[in-house]
């Protein structure tokens, strides 16, 4: 408990604080009398005793009685205070009190408030909890608190950070697996690939096939020459180049590029590799937490006006339960 | 002085203060102080209780930290007009200080207002002045007890309203009343309205009790204690009076030499018979709730009470002399003789002119600000995470949370807008975002569909479309996360670094609620 080198300056400490406390106390008994000089007519000299100017006296009235009962009120509280806290050295007080206890208290509290709310939503698929605007406060408040530093409080990502608001998943985008990400966390590697493709110019080719996939600007005959050293990537992007939720291997053919764009880029991953890392929460949320919060996430890519028409009335799937957007009255957009 | 002969005592520097008895007083001044407790306590006592369209009329809600004042709905940003306020008041006390002295602490101060009727109290179980200290000599008796024992008994009773009283105006009075008369339906109607429901918790118990512990205690012991010793205004008074002030005066030129004579002895044959008008009764100083002796001068005890006034111009009446032996006067007026026109046309110097102007503008620009707010604030945080992000095809991102604040009462919609950066527009979806925060905004949930649900038509409202109007509760406020995004020609034009834009949040006209427009400043990095 001590975080002294020797326990003698927690005895330091005491004696200090003791002696102290008890010194004020002294002082203010042994200096609330006076010995004063008797007037010729037997009344006590009420000034000070100097005289300044011929005629110039200060009185010394005296004090109102309830202020000295007061201090002494003071000393006993601190002396109690000092019994029950810590506060004498490393004596760690009658209550045995540490703020790292209170903390543990109060989120204690917390959890025991929030604990109904969430299970009530245990059980709830995502789809549900989507249409739930308690859920998806709790779930944005969650996702502010937890993910937004790196995935923005947009949800739409960063360099190195995926946007969770595209439809663009490297470990899939159903509620089950987001949960798995987030619990669990997720590492993606990328091999350093250059030694297996060959010369810095074939990796260039390849680089260029990469960015024909996705129908991004290339050059057409590097790509061509390219395409035949994509055998490699392969085995973890697939044939086709659409990538492996499995593995976390991206899908070559969108448009999402979320280590850099441009042949450069690309190059420099093939040339380098990378290990990508979405920490694990388990252990700093709960399940139930979780699973609120993998809901919230998983409706941010949804497009809008589904969730609510997708299980709104399940006895008329069909009909069309969403209203269309009101337009705005006034054109308040620049361009 | 031969310092060896001298005989000593010791003396104590401490010494209680010897209990003071006022004795009753009536007439003009107490008149005008039994107004001002009458004034003060129904504002204090009858405020709370005022409800404006089915919520409270005054209430401070710390725990949603939304203020209700009347038609206004205030946010802890709007903490300002309590600052003016508080400048209010201090202005108007200098200029009616230097005016007249003490009018607050004798007929306006709540330390004067509760002693007084804690005074009445007392008066009504045991008695006026002498009776008082012949009952506190008295051995203990039941006849003591009882008179004793009821005056506490309505003390506390007093004291325990006023701190009920207290608490309510932090939560609604009559939900407080209701559940004390063990009435739980206003509990449910409440919630279903969607405000918190205003209970008694621990904390309200506390407050109460501890202002019905500090008025009984400081109303019915510490009395005169407070405004000789714990006071601050007390202390700074003397800067704020001089010599044109009118404070509360002995004329000792007209009354010394002061002592008895016989009543048959007519006024204007006192000044030959070497008599002042003072009488020496001492009523004075037994009506005076401090304990001191006006006929000293001006002394900082004196609280401006004017008891003293009232006994001695009943005296005077008695006598029939004329009144004013102790009077509203200035130093000025009494060291020079001046009349009472000469010294009230010296109330109109500088010093009360500047002041008086101070105040006019003061006041007028609080009245104009209010007028004139917004009934809506905006606050933009960006991103701390990322300056920029490179979006699809070369777009540049930059990431913001925009809270909007709905200061008012009904429902409003919001579009966000940006201006003042070529090729800007907005992405991101404002208007899905749910309710993050809200005073009795809960009812804009509750609104939507009740606590736990939303109803399809709000959900399908939350298009991809960035201008889309976002549909904020009363009092509530929301986190709208939107992003600005620049296409990269323009982003090349505009250069790599900060570029200074603002946010355009127009509040759409509904009923009759007019459109309301918000303009707040921000930055867009273009990363090197």
């Amino acid at each position: 408990m001590s975080d002294f080198t020797s326990g003698g300056w927690s005895v330091y400490i005491a004696a200090a604080t003791l002696i102290s406390l008890f010194a004020c106390l002294a002082l203010l008994l042994f200096a609330s009398r006076r010995v004063v000089v008797l007037r010729a007519d037997g009344t006590p000299d009420d000034t000070t005793g100097h005289v300044w100017d011929e005629d110039l006296r200060e009185l010394n009235n005296p004090l109102p009685l309830w202020w000295m009962g007061l201090f002494v009120i003071t000393v006993l509280f601190s002396l109690a205070y000092l019994w029950l806290y810590p506060g004498l050295g490393s004596h760690a007080g009658s209550l045995q009190w540490t703020s790292v206890q209170e903390h543990a208290q109060d989120q204690a509290q917390a959890r025991a408030a929030a604990a109904p709310l969430y299970e009530r939503y245990a059980n709830q698929p995502a789809a549900q909890l989507a249409r739930d605007a308690q859920a998806m406060g709790m779930g944005e408040r969650l996702f502010v608190n937890h993910c937004a530093t790196c995935h923005g409080s947009d949800a739409r990502g960063s360099l190195g950070f995926p946007n969770l608001t595209d439809s663009d998943w490297l470990w899939g985008g159903t509620p089950q697996n987001i949960n798995e990400s987030i619990r669990a966390g997720r590492q993606g590697t990328m091999p350093a690939m250059a030694a297996a493709v060959g010369s810095p110019a074939e990796v260039r080719q390849l680089a260029q096939y990469v960015l024909s996939l996705s129908g991004s600007p290339h050059d057409s005959l590097a790509a061509q020459l390219g395409r035949t050293k994509f055998s490699t990537c392969a085995a973890c992007h697939g044939s086709d180049g659409r990538g492996n939720p499995a593995l976390g291997a991206p899908n070559l053919t969108d448009k999402v590029w979320l280590h850099g764009w441009g042949e450069a880029a690309v190059v420099a991953m093939i040339t380098q590799g990378k290990t990508s890392v979405m920490p694990a929460h388990g252990g700093r949320l709960s399940a139930e937490q979780i699973h609120v919060l993998a809901a919230y996430v998983w409706q941010l890519s949804q497009p809008p006006g589904s969730v609510a028409s997708a299980v709104a009335a399940p006895a008329n799937a069909s009909a069309a339960t969403a209203a269309a957007p009101p337009a705005p009255t006034s054109a308040a957009q620049a361009r | 002085m031969a310092e060896g002969d001298a005989a000593r005592a010791v003396v104590w520097l401490f010494e209680a203060s010897p209990k003071i008895y006022p004795r009753a007083v009536s007439g003009r001044f107490a008149l005008w102080r039994w107004a001002g407790v009458f004034i003060t306590q129904a504002v204090f006592y009858g405020l709370p209780w005022l409800q404006w369209n089915a919520r409270p009329a005054l209430l401070f809600d710390l725990a949603a930290r939304r203020f209700y004042i009347g038609p206004l709905v205030l946010y802890p940003q709007d903490f300002i007009y309590l600052t003016v306020l508080l400048l209010l008041a201090a202005y108007g006390l200098f200029l009616f200080t230097a005016v007249a002295g003490r009018l607050w602490c004798g007929f306006a101060c709540p330390q004067t207002v509760y002693t007084e009727l804690f005074m009445w109290i007392e008066r009504r179980f045991e008695g006026d002045r002498l009776q008082r200290m012949r009952l506190d000599a008295a051995p203990w008796s039941l006849h003591k007890a009882w008179r004793k024992g009821g005056k506490h008994a309505l003390w506390i009773v007093l004291a325990l309203w006023t701190g009920v009283t207290l608490v309510g105006y932090f939560t609604p009075m009559r939900a407080l009343w209701d559940q004390l008369m063990g009435q739980m339906a206003p509990i449910s109607s409440a919630l279903s309205a969607g405000l918190a429901p205003p209970v008694w918790g621990p904390w309200e118990g506390f407050w109460a009790l501890f202002y019905a512990v500090a008025t009984w205690g400081n109303a019915g012991f510490l009395r005169e204690q407070v405004c000789k010793t714990m006071c601050p205004y007390a202390r700074f008074q003397g800067a704020m009076l001089d010599r044109d002030s009118l404070v509360i005066a002995y004329d000792a030129g007209r009354g010394e030499p002061r002592g008895s004579r016989p009543r048959s002895l007519a006024h204007a044959a006192l000044a030959a018979q070497g008599k002042g008008d003072c009488v020496d009764c001492g009523l004075c100083v037994q009506v005076c709730p401090t304990g001191i002796d006006i006929r000293h001068g001006q002394q900082i005890e004196c609280i401006g009470c004017a008891a003293c006034i009232d006994v001695c111009n009943g005296v005077m009446d008695k006598m029939l002399y004329p009144k004013g032996l102790i009077r509203y006067a200035s130093q000025n007026a009494l060291a020079q003789g001046l009349g009472t026109r000469a010294m009230l046309r010296r109330v109109l110097r500088p010093r009360v002119l500047i002041y008086s102007a101070i105040l006019l503008l003061i006041s007028a620009g609080f009245v104009a600000s209010l007028a004139l707010r917004t009934p809506f604030r905006v606050d933009v945080v960006r991103d701390r995470g990322a300056l920029a992000r490179l979006a699809q095809d070369g777009h540049i991102e930059n990431s913001y949370r925009l809270q909007i604040m709905n200061a008012s009462e009904t429902a409003q919609r919001f579009v966000v807008g940006v201006r003042g950066l070529d090729g800007a527009r907005l992405v991101g979806r404002p208007a899905g975002g749910p309710v993050m925060d809200g005073g009795l905004g809960a009812a804009g949930v509750a609104a939507a569909g009740g606590v736990g649900g939303i109803d399809a038509r709000a959900r399908a409202d939350a298009s991809a479309d960035p201008s889309a109007a976002i549909d904020i509760g009363p009092a509530a406020a929301r986190w709208a996360s939107l992003a600005v995004q620049l296409p990269p020609a323009a982003a090349a034009q505009a250069g790599a670094g900060a570029h200074a834009f603002e946010f355009v949040i127009e509040r759409l006209a509904q009923g009759d609620e007019p459109a309301a427009v918000v303009r707040e400043k921000s930055t867009f990095f273009v990363p090197r």
